[in-house]
């Protein structure tokens, strides 16, 4: 199913836009997608007339040229008749913002609706939703530009059944500079579910990773989701809701959505490399590192530090997320030493968690996280880099991400999260490796990895 | 594939909404899993020659459709050696509520597991494994996963358990012999697919695992409605 009409739409009629109501959803969507996006959009009402000096459509087939998307925000029971109209038009695809469908007891128009897109082949997202972000190409959220976060432009693919997940999901994101090539918010998915979406995002050359917020899965559909994750070469994140019985009594109340058994949906998703989120933290996290780094490790981490004490805490966390921390090899650490600049050369402790101490230079890092990289026992280098030592550069990041591209081997950092340490994180980012701005964090994006096993 | 027998067994038991043990089991045996010598009686007589035949002690069950759950009525009887000890157990369990026959097996020694299924609504089948016994319950020391399952997804189930000791061997004791177990649990996993549009659950609990078999010691399939 080709939904580039959806994600990358030229032209979209907006229809239920208000003539009275400027805070209308339509009227927001309208506004925002004609004032800011490389889109052509036209606003529909019965009414007719103008609107901030602009033509109201009475209909869309009175729009002049071909339209590729149309935004739906009429009352349910107008929704059958508009969808007829824009399948009438030739329109490639829909968003259907109205709620009044399933979640509130009328599955019988939810279905009309539904069954008669599938006769026109005409796909569209909802309804029940806010729809669809796309970066520099549509948004259909109905919540104005200025009140929203955006993330930026990225490579993560996000699906939510819940449109308020997913705008506080976009702005943890934004938060930690992890940018969306799409972000859906699917409601009641009457036509486009998960699974239709993982198809649209493998495809997407702009995606690496794609993620979902799930509270429920309909009848066997957990399989059909199963069947496709298997099959699909990036990584697939999710975060469960609904995991507890106060938790399914919520989910089933929401988006009419069915929480089933949370044990075997974790356990499922654990056998099918399907990286399972426990936390919105968590989410951000495995979408980072899995960005960077799609295949599996065993989970045999490698940890160098400036600090003893946070070479400790990492290792607990490690122990903690179900990661281990081996003994590394005797010539790994005999290698190592030999090229220790000579001022910690006796007092660097060269065990896992490697602790080069606070005297150490960016040769001593780098040439650790080289021999480490190197050392069979690990498939995993946590890199924790403290910038308060003398001895640290700016270049550290850069320079560490050389290395690491070198050797092939995963390698996080660690840098705190401050406006001065920018140029390091950026040294990493920009060369695709991730940067956790906690030591937890940058553990969890070890964990993400070990979703699946090396081959 | 299921076969007209196995047709038969659930058509049968639908009026009660659960296959009574020897049937259930009768139908796994169908499947290709191992089941224990046994017969099912309400004469001393023939139960009295199954005992002076098998080498072992034996076990009596009360095969009853008011029984679902046996430990509470003490409606097994194990390590039965002696007639007399027979005959008075039979007799206790021939009067329990709805008993109308028992059965009688050879007895099995070895380490107890949970094989289980459920048709998830969700997913469909799935396969549950975990030490078994009648404290399953109480410790949740399961590993589930989507059938049918592979070899090697056995072998992942028994890593994640916290009874993973006692599957490889534990304090001198022999572990399971873990090729016979995955033939059980694939075959077992595989046998649930074909038997998706019928069930709701299963209960393979106990699985006697002996260092040279498996064998599927109880039994119980709930149907869907």
């Amino acid at each position: 199913m080709d939904l580039s009409c959806l994600f990358r739409p030229s032209s979209m009629a907006v229809i239920g836009v208000s003539t009275s109501h400027d805070s209308h959803p339509a009227n927001v969507i309208y506004n925002k997608n004609h004032l800011r996006y490389p889109v052509q959009t036209f606003a529909v009402n019965p009414k007719g007339g103008r609107l901030n000096r602009e033509p109201l459509y009475r209909s869309v087939a009175d729009i002049e040229i071909a339209v590729d998307l149309a935004v739906i925000a009429v009352r349910s029971r107008f929704v059958p008749d508009v969808v007829a109209q824009c399948i009438a038009k030739g329109i490639k695809g829909a968003v259907i913002i109205s709620g009044g469908f399933a979640e509130s007891g009328r599955k019988d128009l939810q279905n009309q609706v539904a069954d008669m897109a599938a006769r026109a082949d005409f796909p569209f997202v909802g309804p029940n939703c806010l729809g669809i972000y796309s970066p520099d190409a549509v948004d259909t959220f109905f919540l104005p530009g200025e009140r929203i976060i955006h993330p930026k432009k990225g490579n993560i693919g996000f699906v939510s059944q819940s449109g308020g997940v997913l705008v506080d999901q976009m702005v943890k994101f934004a938060g930690e500079g992890i940018g969306v090539s799409a972000a859906v918010s699917i409601g009641n998915k009457a036509c486009l579910r998960e699974t239709h979406l993982i198809d649209w995002f493998e495809q997407d050359l702009g995606t690496r990773v794609i993620a979902f917020y799930i509270e429920g899965f309909d009848c066997r559909e957990g399989r059909e989701f199963i069947q496709k994750a298997q099959t699909c070469s990036k990584p697939i994140v999710v975060l469960k809701a609904g995991k507890t019985a106060k938790g399914i009594a919520a989910a089933s109340s929401h988006t009419a959505s069915m929480a089933g058994d949370y044990r075997v949906f974790s356990q499922v998703m654990q056998q099918h490399c399907v990286a399972e989120a426990d936390t919105e933290y968590e989410l951000t996290s495995f979408c980072e590192a899995l960005s960077c780094y799609p295949k599996g490790i065993f989970g045999n981490v490698g940890i160098v530090s400036v600090s003893g004490g946070h070479g400790v805490v990492a290792a607990d966390a490690c122990g903690h997320h179900g990661l281990h921390i081996p003994k590394i090899a005797a010539a790994t650490a005999d290698t190592i030493r030999a090229r220790l600049s000579p001022e910690i050369q006796q007092i660097a402790t060269l065990d896992n968690p490697l602790d080069l101490t606070g005297s150490c230079v960016d040769a001593d890092i780098l040439t650790s996280v080289r021999h480490l990289s190197r050392d069979r026992n690990l498939d995993c280098i946590l890199a924790l880099l403290l910038p308060y030592s003398p001895g640290i550069s700016a270049d550290i990041g850069a320079k560490l991400s050389q290395v690491a591209r070198n050797e092939g081997k995963p390698l996080i950092a660690y840098v705190p999260k401050e406006d001065k340490y920018k140029i390091i994180t950026e040294g990493f980012e920009l060369n695709r490796i991730p940067v956790a701005s906690s030591v937890e964090g940058a553990v969890l994006m070890a964990k993400a990895l070990k979703r699946c096993r090396p081959w | 594939m299921v076969t007209p027998r196995m047709q038969q067994i659930i058509a049968d038991a639908q009026p009660i909404g659960w296959v009574l043990e020897p049937f259930a089991k009768e139908l796994l045996a169908h499947g290709k899993l191992t089941i224990p010598k046994g017969i099912l009686t309400d004469s001393l007589d023939t139960a009295r020659k199954f005992l002076a035949a098998a080498k072992h002690p034996v076990v009596i069950k009360a095969v009853s459709a008011d029984i679902v759950h046996k430990t509470e009525l003490q409606a097994v009887v194990t390590g039965i050696q002696d007639p007399e000890i027979l005959a008075s157990q039979m007799q206790r369990l021939l009067a329990l509520k709805g008993c109308r026959q028992v059965l009688v097996e050879e007895m099995i020694f070895g380490i107890e597991i949970l094989v289980g299924a459920k048709n998830d609504v969700q997913f469909g089948p799935v396969v549950v494994l975990g030490p078994g016994g009648t404290g399953v319950e109480l410790y949740n020391d399961t590993a589930i996963r989507l059938a049918p399952v592979t070899p090697a997804d056995v072998y992942s189930m028994v890593d994640s358990l916290g009874a993973k000791p006692v599957f490889e061997g534990f304090r001198g004791r022999p572990g399971v012999n873990m090729e016979e177990l995955t033939r059980l649990v694939v075959t077992f996993s595989h046998l649930l697919m074909d038997l998706e549009p019928y069930f709701s659950s299963i209960d393979l609990n106990p699985v006697i695992c002996t260092p040279d078999r498996c064998v599927v010691a109880d039994a119980r399939i709930m149907l869907l409605p």
